[in-house]
């Protein structure tokens, strides 16, 4: 399996060892996997994908876990129409800024998981990402669809407020409270409930439950349901206790529904293209900034960077004179290799 | 990158309930740069070999003080190389008798840590033969 097209070819056998060495390469960013994927990917653009975000400790992997369970257990037309559809979750928890290490613990609310063949467990870490995903996320989820899953449950980083990327990975973003997370003036502020299509107050059996589904019914009116966006789509907000798996049915049936929306009203195309978009300028970005490092003569970059910790640029003109490939004048006395390109 | 993140997975089989060992340990390897994937408790071989796989360790850490190793560790060795992850680095901790650690060896454990163990010993022990593997986890 040591050549692309021999690990192609395993998963799309189904072989799950292989898919795990595939998702591997594609999360080192290796040439491999990147060549892999690329073989692969005419076989993406099936899967459903469902962001699953919150606050850290509002129950999202226990909700994962069960939502992947009522999924495993009957047949939904929509998404296979003679077996429970296959389920890849990618667990995403945060790497350790210092140490660049992490402790991935998703799993230990997804042991009920375990043994099911049609299920497949990944644990990233975000090595480094600050919107709640890592760098790779989306291409594992790429991976994991042409690998014939037909959903792909992707859970994010405990988030806060600014951590939205999910939004532009997924097709419908769930996004996960519990009573007592904070007052109305929490709720209306931007970012994590905006994106929104489906709310879930989890850990409904604690007091405050009602209160925290009024406060959030009340947020979304005000913002004109801001949040699903689009005409068409009330947001619902749900409760759920994950622990028991009360109201799970019912989160399962809403993913249903709004995927059913997303098709009819086209919004599942423009979703996906948001999706292939986000992906494609987040690549581009890395290997415009990777070629612009090539081909830099060396050190050009710390002279600049300490120029400006010398406050003598500001990185607003240091980016302007990096991208005219004119060197600052006082690189140019430190490095003669460079006073060639200065003045042509 | 030249050596992707060495990926470990702590896992504690059998019926014991204490994990204050495993937590150490899992969050002495992150300090030492590392990716832990923790299961939690009360895994069944089986259990462990499938997270094993579906998360392509290097290595794979389980926690034992129950006395119940010789059954379980058997077990953990034979699954992950019926599944292809026989390269898998495999470390036991716990309370391990002396007398079996000639035996754990033998099946392929690469080390033993018990009470006093230091972390820094771990950590090392575990990079040194993670990256004695090829700088690829390729397939």
């Amino acid at each position: 399996m040591s050549h692309p097209v021999e690990l192609v070819q395993a998963v799309r056998e189904g072989q799950r060892l292989a898919l795990a060495r595939l998702l591997s390469l594609i999360e080192n960013e290796q040439p491999q996997g990147e060549a892999a994927l690329s073989q692969l990917y005419p076989l993406t653009g099936r899967a459903y994908i469902v962001g699953v975000t919150g606050a850290p400790g509002t129950g999202k992997s226990s909700l994962v876990n069960e939502i992947a369970k009522a999924l495993r257990a009957k047949i939904y037309p929509g998404l296979h129409a003679s077996r429970p559809p296959g389920v890849a979750i990618v667990a995403v928890d945060p790497t350790s800024p210092f140490s660049g290490g992490a402790i991935l613990g998703d799993r230990i609310r997804m042991r009920d998981l375990a043994g099911d063949a049609g299920v497949f467990v990944r644990s990233m870490a975000s090595r480094g990402s600050l919107g709640g995903l890592a760098h790779t996320t989306s291409s594992v989820a790429d991976a994991l669809d042409a690998a014939g899953f037909e959903v792909v449950l992707i859970e994010t980083v405990g988030a806060g407020q600014a951590e939205v990327d999910i939004a532009r990975h997924a097709h419908t973003t769930l996004v996960i409270e519990s009573p007592g997370m904070g007052d109305d003036i929490q709720a209306i502020k931007a970012g994590i409930l905006e994106i929104a299509d489906i709310l879930v107050v989890n850990k409904a059996d604690l007091p405050g439950a009602e209160n925290a589904v009024r406060v959030l019914r009340a947020a979304l009116d005000m913002a004109g349901n801001v949040g699903g966006a689009e005409a068409g789509w009330q947001v619902p907000i749900l409760q759920a206790v994950a622990t028991t798996g009360q109201g799970v049915q019912t989160v399962v049936e809403s993913l249903l529904r709004h995927r059913e929306y997303l098709q009819a009203s086209g919004l599942w195309r423009e979703r996906g293209q948001r999706r292939v978009a986000a992906a494609l300028e987040a690549r581009l970005r890395d290997r415009l900034a990777e070629r612009w490092h090539a081909a830099q003569p060396d050190g050009r970059y710390r002279d600049i960077l300490a120029r400006i910790v010398r406050r003598e640029l500001s990185p607003a003109v240091a980016v302007q004179e990096m991208l005219e490939d004119e060197p600052a004048p006082d690189a140019v006395e430190r490095h003669p290799a460079e006073r060639a390109g200065a003045r042509r | 990158m030249s050596q992707p993140t060495i990926r470990v997975l702590i896992a504690k089989p059998g019926l014991d309930g204490h994990d204050r060992g495993a937590k150490v340990i899992a969050r002495a390897l992150r300090d030492a740069g590392m990716e832990v994937i923790y299961t939690g408790l009360r895994q069944t071989p089986e259990m462990i070999a499938e997270a094993a796989l579906q998360e392509d360790v290097h290595v794979v850490g389980l926690s034992i003080l129950s006395g119940a190793h010789m059954a379980l560790v058997p077990r953990v060795v034979e699954l992950l190389r019926a599944q292809g992850q026989g390269q898998v680095h495999l470390f036991v901790g716990g309370i391990i008798p002396d007398e079996d650690l000639p035996k754990l060896k033998a099946l392929g454990v690469e080390d033993v840590f018990g009470p006093g163990a230091s972390t820094q010993t771990i950590a090392a022990r575990v990079r040194q033969a993670a990256e004695g593997r090829a700088p690829s986890p390729g397939p």
